[in-house]
This record gives C-alpha cells, sequence and structure tokens, in this order.
C-alpha cells in the first residue's frame, strides 16, 4: 500500500479532477444562466432554442459527448483546441462538462425563478417599481435564494462527472484508479482511497449548499 | 409559461422589441446550423454515402439493436437490483433499532457521494482477477454492480422521504390498532409510499439508461460501443454518434412521458407524489451529502 501511494502521483491525479470540476463549473454556470435568460424570456425563438439544448443535452449519455469530442470533432473535424494531444483532450474534457451540465444549471435557476410567487410582481409593479427595479430590487434576491439548492447539486454532480473524462484519456483521479487496479494488487484499499477523495472534495461542498440554502431560504 | 412573474402583458413598443428580438433568436438558430451543417460539409460527413447505411437492415441488425439490447439489458437489470436495495437500505433509514439506521445511513451517503464511474472500474477489476463470473459476463456485471449501487442509495432516500411525506395518522392509527412498528412500517406505511414514488422510480430509469453508457469506459458492448463499431465499418464517425445520441433521447423522451402519464393518473387519484417526484423526472440528478434538492443527479 505504501508503494502505491509512492509510485503513484494521487495528489496530482485529485487535482487534475479539480482543476476539470472548476473550470467545468464556471462554463457551466454562465452558459447555464444564458440559457435560463432565454428560456423564461418572453421571445419565442429564445425560448424554443433553450428548451431543445435543454432537451437535447440532458437526455445525451455524458460519455457518448466525451467520446465524440475526440474521435468526431478532433480526429474527423479536426477542430483540434491545443497541437499537445494531453491539453487537447483536457480542454474538450472541460467544454463537454460545460455544456452537458449547462442544461441543469439551466433548469435549476428556472426553477429558482419559479419559486418567487407572481403577487410579488404585481406588488413591485403596483408600487410603481420599473421593470428594471422590480427584477433587480424584488425578482432576483429571491430567484438566486430558491435556485442554491439545485445548482449546489448540479455542481457536486459536475465533480462526480468528470470522472468521465478519464474514458478519453484525461489523467484525472478515476483514470489513474484505473491504472493502479490494473496493475497492483490490493484492489479495495486503492478503491477506498479513490472513494474517500470524493467524499472529501463532495460532502463538505454538499453540507455547505445545504447550510446556505436553508440559512438564506426566503420565509412565505 | 415561467414568464408571467416577471413580463406584463406587452405593448406596443414591447411587442416590436419582441418581435426584433424574435428575428435575431431565428438569425442564431440558422447562424448554429450553417456553421454546424458546413463544418460537417467541408468534413465530408453529410454526403448521401454516410447515411445510407441507416436505412438498410445490416447497420439495424448487426450494430444498432444489439446495442440498444446491450443497453437495455444493463439497465433493466439495474433498476430492478435498485429497486430491492433502495427498499431494503431505505426502511434501514427508518428502522427503530439505532445500529441499522445508522449502518444503513452511511451505506447510502457513501455511494451517492462516490462517482458511478469509479465504482464500475473497481468492480469490473475485482470480478476480472477472482473470475467471479464468465469471462464475457464480467463488464455487464461491472456496470450492473455500479448501476445498482448508486441509483439504489437514491431510491433508498425516496423510500424514506416519501414515508416521512405521509401523514403522520396512518402510522399512529396502524400502531393504534396493536400492529408492531415493524408491522406498520411493512403493511401501511411503506405500500402508500411506494405508489406515491413510482413517477419517481420511472424518472430515476433515465438516469440509470444513459448512465449505462459508462460501460464504454470498461468494454461493455452497449448502444455507444456499437454506435463506434458501426462507425469504423461505414466509415461514418459522426453519423453513427448522432444516430446513438438520437436513439438515445428518444428511449429517454418514452421513459419520461410514461412518467408523467403516471403522475397525472395518481393525481387524480389522490395519491400525492413525493417531493423528489418532480425533480427526478427531468433526469437531473445531482444529490450527494444530503442536499435538500432530492435525488435527482446528472450522472453520465
Amino acid at each position: 500500500m505504501g508503494d502505491i501511494l509512492s509510485n503513484y502521483d494521487i495528489l496530482g491525479a485529485f487535482w487534475m479532477t479539480i482543476k476539470l470540476s472548476v473550470l467545468g463549473t464556471v462554463g457551466a454556470l454562465v452558459l447555464g444562466t444564458v440559457l435560463a435568460v432565454m428560456r423564461v424570456s418572453p421571445v419565442t425563438t429564445l425560448r424554443a432554442i433553450g428548451t431543445s439544448y435543454v432537451n437535447v443535452f440532458r437526455n445525451t449519455p455524458l460519455t457518448l459527448l466525451m467520446v465524440a469530442s475526440i474521435l468526431g470533432m478532433t480526429y474527423i473535424l479536426g477542430m483540434s483546441l491545443s497541437d499537445d494531444q494531453q491539453t487537447n483532450i483536457f480542454r474538450w474534457a472541460v467544454i463537454v462538462l460545460s455544456v452537458y451540465h449547462a442544461a441543469f444549471i439551466c433548469e435549476a435557476v428556472r426553477s429558482g425563478f419559479n419559486t418567487v410567487p407572481v403577487g410579488q410582481a404585481e406588488a413591485a409593479r403596483s408600487i410603481g417599481l420599473s421593470f428594471g427595479q422590480s427584477l433587480t430590487q424584488v425578482i432576483l434576491p429571491q430567484a438566486v435564494r430558491g435556485s442554491i439548492a439545485p445548482v449546489g447539486s448540479t455542481i457536486i454532480a459536475l465533480i462526480k462527472n468528470s470522472t468521465v473524462a478519464s474514458v478519453i484519456g484525461v489523467s484525472d483521479a478515476a483514470g489513474m484508479m484505473a491504472t493502479i487496479v490494473e496493475n497492483e494488487t490490493g484492489t479495495f484499499g486503492v478503491f477506498l482511497i479513490f472513494a474517500v477523495g470524493f467524499v472529501i472534495l463532495t460532502l463538505p461542498l454538499g453540507m455547505a449548499f445545504t447550510a446556505m440554502s436553508r440559512r438564506l431560504a426566503v420565509r412565505r | 409559461m415561467s414568464a408571467t412573474v416577471l413580463f406584463d402583458a406587452p405593448g406596443p413598443r414591447a411587442r416590436m422589441r419582441h418581435r426584433i428580438l424574435t428575428g435575431v433568436g431565428l438569425l442564431i438558430a440558422v447562424g448554429i446550423a450553417y456553421v454546424v451543417l458546413r463544418k460537417l460539409g467541408d468534413a465530408g460527413q453529410l454526403a448521401a454515402e454516410k447515411w445510407k447505411p441507416f436505412v438498410t437492415k445490416d447497420a439495424w441488425t448487426q450494430y444498432l439493436l444489439p446495442g440498444i439490447w446491450g443497453t437495455v439489458k444493463a439497465a433493466v437489470i439495474s433498476i430492478v437490483l435498485a429497486a430491492v436495495f433502495g427498499t431494503v437500505f431505505g426502511m434501514g433509514r427508518l428502522s427503530d433499532n439505532r445500529g441499522i439506521r445508522w449502518v444503513s445511513g452511511v451505506v447510502v451517503e457513501f455511494f451517492r457521494a462516490v462517482p458511478v464511474l469509479i465504482m464500475m472500474y473497481f468492480a469490473f477489476n475485482l470480478y476480472a482477477r477472482n473470475n467471479v463470473f464468465a469471462v464475457e459476463l464480467n463488464p455487464l456485471m461491472a456496470v450492473v454492480t455500479g448501476l445498482t449501487l448508486y441509483n439504489g442509495s437514491v431510491l433508498a432516500e425516496l423510500v424514506r422521504s416519501g414515508v416521512h411525506g405521509l401523514p403522520a395518522g396512518q402510522r399512529e392509527a396502524g400502531l393504534s390498532i396493536g400492529l408492531t412498528q415493524g408491522q406498520t412500517l411493512r403493511s401501511i406505511l411503506l405500500p402508500q409510499a411506494l405508489r406515491a414514488m413510482l413517477p419517481a422510480l420511472i424518472g430515476q430509469c433515465v438516469v440509470v439508461l444513459k448512465d449505462s453508457a459508462l460501460g464504454y469506459g470498461i468494454t461493455y458492448a452497449e448502444l455507444l460501443s456499437w454506435s463506434k463499431t458501426l462507425g469504423s465499418a461505414y466509415a461514418n464517425t459522426i453519423p453513427a454518434y448522432m444516430a446513438a445520441a438520437v436513439l438515445f433521447i428518444l428511449m429517454n423522451f418514452a421513459l419520461t412521458f410514461v412518467a408523467r402519464k403516471v403522475e397525472a393518473r395518481l393525481g387524480r387519484r389522490g395519491v400525492r407524489p413525493t417531493p423528489a417526484a418532480g425533480t427526478a423526472v427531468l433526469g437531473a440528478d445531482a444529490a450527494a451529502g444530503g442536499n435538500p434538492a432530492g435525488p435527482s443527479t446528472a450522472q453520465g
């Protein structure tokens, strides 16, 4: 067991997982918010684009998107994102994680809007607030608080799903584990190390999001 | 339409603005479609012979149908086992015995927090080394193991929240006619909770179906693997992946549709679906570590 710890750069592999997760989360939050705005807008075509995006990416396996990004996008369409093979794979993995989870972030943000009762908007307008004022002063503060819990769940799912990047050869925690269990004995201990690693990454985050969503919950 | 919270009925100026934005949206959609088709066209992926295989019998009988079969087989076995696992550990978490409650809690939280792919890598290696199953069965069993442990834990949480969602009078009535705690749970609370969580259970099938594609990572022959083979056989990689994606989407739409129907039916009979039902049907899912958002996750 000590050999395994010294022969393999397990911390480095988890650092790769963290990099994938952080960059993927940033991308998913930006893209997901844009999509959510499109889905709640009163413009039909924008709504239709948002809805189709969510339906397509929420029902396609992440593994398929990962594999297609390398075997399809890079090899067939020649859309390489870097001359270095490993960098190209890493960048595509981040993009795929963002694109896939943006659909879930979009739904999470939208569900936040849906927690705001219509009466709030009507009250805001009846005391003379403009659209911009009622949006920034009344609707958004409540909608953001309502979406903390589902957005948190999506981010945790993203961290766990970043393991799928190992399928296309990113040397993250899952890829490292696959290599170790293939070459070494004592598989169960190795599994426990990596499993506990993910528990450490996700459990405190989950507790933080739960606490935050409770504390900031809008009392109704 | 959720837009009602934000927007008034539009006046003439707003209607004008909406018309302009509609045009902009249309331009964006057409622009994206143009870029995609252009890229595909440049790479020769739009040529008729790349798409022709999909209307021949061979592509279906030799590649796509075996792929669908592999995916469905893994998903069905997993969801059945996960339902059993979920019921056992869900009941465990509701037990009077503090030890059973604690052990079930640790098991459920652990398997919800660990990525499915890691469990599959581990199970695959374990089975292969110890010759637990016949060699050709190992990938399937590893996929089923990973999917069962994760989704079973999610379902255990559903069972628990389903029982907690029942009116307190149900349990009290059971106890007052002389049933023990266990009898009350088994013959009064659980049947109602299971019925109420039926839509969420079907929604979880979407997650299982999608996650079975993770089997690609451990050489399990499911739809993704078969469509890759098809792509090599006919030299039409991109159309093959698109076909696989469309098949996955159609299967998931069918499941979501059934879940909605069941939910509506239960609603008419006055059975309240569990709170988590709505989110799970979305096929989203993401909870690890006691998140309040319900058990849905975006596993991949």
